[in-house]
């Protein structure tokens, strides 16, 4: 294992430090060493959004807390779901008595801590609800759609979950844009190589040099076939393949795309990557209302690259090209 | 053999369970390293170790360790682990609360509770390869030697050895959930690393409560 750490049981706590030192406008600590709230927060009438999951995966989860997306984040252990605690004290730190959206990947130690963690909420008081995210077509059939994982879109439900708790909407308002916001996502994963959690020393799964895993998950999950490598317009091709089909995205649609790399893709070949899909949406007759592509959730130092869509009606663009400011996310208000 | 256990003496119930975790913590992230990430035993023993450091000298009722265990688990280990043994644990504990001494039924409503909210939680069936496997069969066998009318200690003892050919049964089963599951065929021929703890677990409170071994 190459890696510049210090103690690999400790990676989460020494990374939090430097992240909390880089964004002091931004973000600030808590009570709760695995609890990270946004500056001003909870400010008074606002619905807390809260996220939160192993870590390993920046920006996410912590690298949305910002202005205008997520107010409080729950930190876990690398790739391991934050106790139930810690969500408990993600949703204190946001809530203002308006409530709390929280909102997070399908992952069954996510669930369970935040199943625990809305019982300690209703005995203190607070609201909760949760939209879960299953946008990875990938981990299930569409007739088993509960089962799915939750992948980079839900950085589209975060953007526009956040957008919508910012304009002062009541909690049911911030809920349902959520669950519009993933319900009409999209996601599927490749990877061309491992990844290492530090505390672990040793690859977390294997996969043949020169072949690529279509369909994995951000924590090596199984994908739907392992195949030799191909070229990236090749790759963009498979990936809408099993994308446009299962929602479906129909000609004439309007949509918001994501490519995200997984870690250790030089950021030129997402470029690569997304240029062909864009071609290809244009050929189906797709309109992209904005793209966003960056390492914007990835699995360590794992090789390769996530595709997500949205299909956008007038709210969801309105809410995705509202102004926005986090290490993971920030951008002016688009037109 | 013993009929009942006093509920006041809960320090040789929790720190029997502590020696058991730690004891065990290598191995358990060895079979864990087999088929998942193989932080089980680290996990596992990282909740033990701050358990030891919160009981300190202190002398707890059966029930109060158990819920201190429990809530060590909960609130300071994450995953999938933290939540599900926290709640066993805690389940347990809440079912024996008020009691004077533990008797067979006591400790079958304990079990029940603690099957009852790992179900709730996680939803495995036996054959899907988890702890389940070990603890579904092990409350059936304890719930059977009930009807018999045995002692305590033997009931107990029916509940370990059916959550031993539980647990070595997972050596046979292809994992369908968790981590393991990505390996289809390939998770063959390993046992699974919640089996095999919660079968340990369940033989260290069976030594304490049935002053076996």
């Amino acid at each position: 294992m190459q890696r510049i750490i210090n103690d690999p049981a400790l990676v989460v706590e020494d990374m939090i430090e430097g992240f909390v030192k880089t964004y002091p406008h931004l973000v600030e600590k808590t009570g709760n060493p695995r609890v990270i709230k946004a500056v001003g927060i909870p400010r008074q009438g606002k619905v807390g959004v809260v996220t939160g999951g192993g870590s390993g995966h920046k920006p996410a989860f912590i690298g949305y807390v910002g202005r205008n997306l997520c107010d409080a984040v729950a930190i876990g252990e690398v790739f391991a779901s934050p106790s139930a605690q810690i969500f408990f004290d993600a949703f204190k730190a946001a809530d203002s008595g308006a409530g709390v959206a929280c909102l997070y990947g399908n992952y069954a130690g996510d669930n369970m801590n935040v199943k625990l963690a809305r019982r300690m909420a209703e005995k203190a008081g607070i609201r909760v609800e949760t939209v879960i995210a299953n946008d990875d077509v990938a981990s299930a059939p569409l007739s088993e759609r509960e089962k799915r994982r939750g992948v980079a879109g839900e950085v589209l439900m975060w953007k526009v979950a956040g957008a919508k708790a910012a304009t002062g909407a009541p909690l049911e308002e911030v809920i349902r844009v959520a669950q519009k916001a993933i319900d009409h996502t999209r996601s599927i994963g490749v990877g061309l190589t491992s990844c290492t959690i530090p505390a672990a020393g040793k690859p977390n799964f294997y996969i043949e040099p020169g072949k690529m895993e279509v369909g994995i998950g951000h924590h090596g999950e199984p994908g739907i076939s392992v195949m030799d490598l191909k070229p990236a317009d090749e790759i963009a091709r498979l990936c809408l393949e099993r994308i446009l089909p299962d929602l479906p995205f129909n000609s004439g649609d309007e949509l918001v795309a994501l490519v995200s790399g997984l870690g250790a893709t030089p950021v030129m070949e997402l470029y690569i990557t997304y240029s062909k899909i864009h071609d290809l949406l244009g050929e189906a007759g797709l309109k992209v209302a904005h793209a966003y592509v960056g390492n914007y959730f990835t699995s360590l130092e794992m090789m390769g690259i996530t595709v997500t869509l949205m299909k956008v009606d007038d709210e969801l663009k309105e809410l995705i090209m509202a102004e926005a400011e986090s290490m993971g996310l920030t951008q002016s208000k688009l037109a | 053999m013993a009929a009942t256990y006093p509920c006041s003496q809960g320090r040789p119930v929790l720190v029997g369970l502590i020696n058991t975790i730690e004891s065990n913590a290598a191995m358990l992230s060895e079979i864990d390293g087999a088929t998942g990430d193989g932080d089980h035993g680290i996990n596992m023993s990282k909740g033990a170790r701050r358990t030891r450091e919160v009981l300190g000298n202190q002398e707890v009722t059966v029930g109060q360790g158990l819920e201190m265990i429990g809530n060590v688990l909960l609130t300071e280990i994450g995953g999938a682990m933290g939540p599900l043994y926290g709640s066993f644990f805690n389940e347990m504990g809440g079912a024996c609360q008020g009691v004077e001494f533990i008797d067979k039924a006591t400790f079958g409503k304990m079990l029940g509770a603690a099957v009852e909210i790992m179900q709730d939680l996680g939803g495995a069936k036996v054959g899907d390869k988890t702890m389940m496997d070990a603890l579904l069969p092990a409350y059936d066998a304890y719930k059977m030697a009930l009807a018999g009318d045995p002692d305590l200690t033997t009931a107990l003892q029916s509940m370990i050895m059916a959550a031993e050919e539980g647990k070595e049964s997972t050596r046979n089963l292809v994992a369908k959930l968790g981590r393991a599951s990505r390996l289809g065929e390939r998770s063959r021929g390993t046992l699974d690393a919640g089996a095999t703890s919660c079968s340990l677990i369940l033989r260290s409170l069976a030594d304490t409560l049935g002053g076996g071994s």
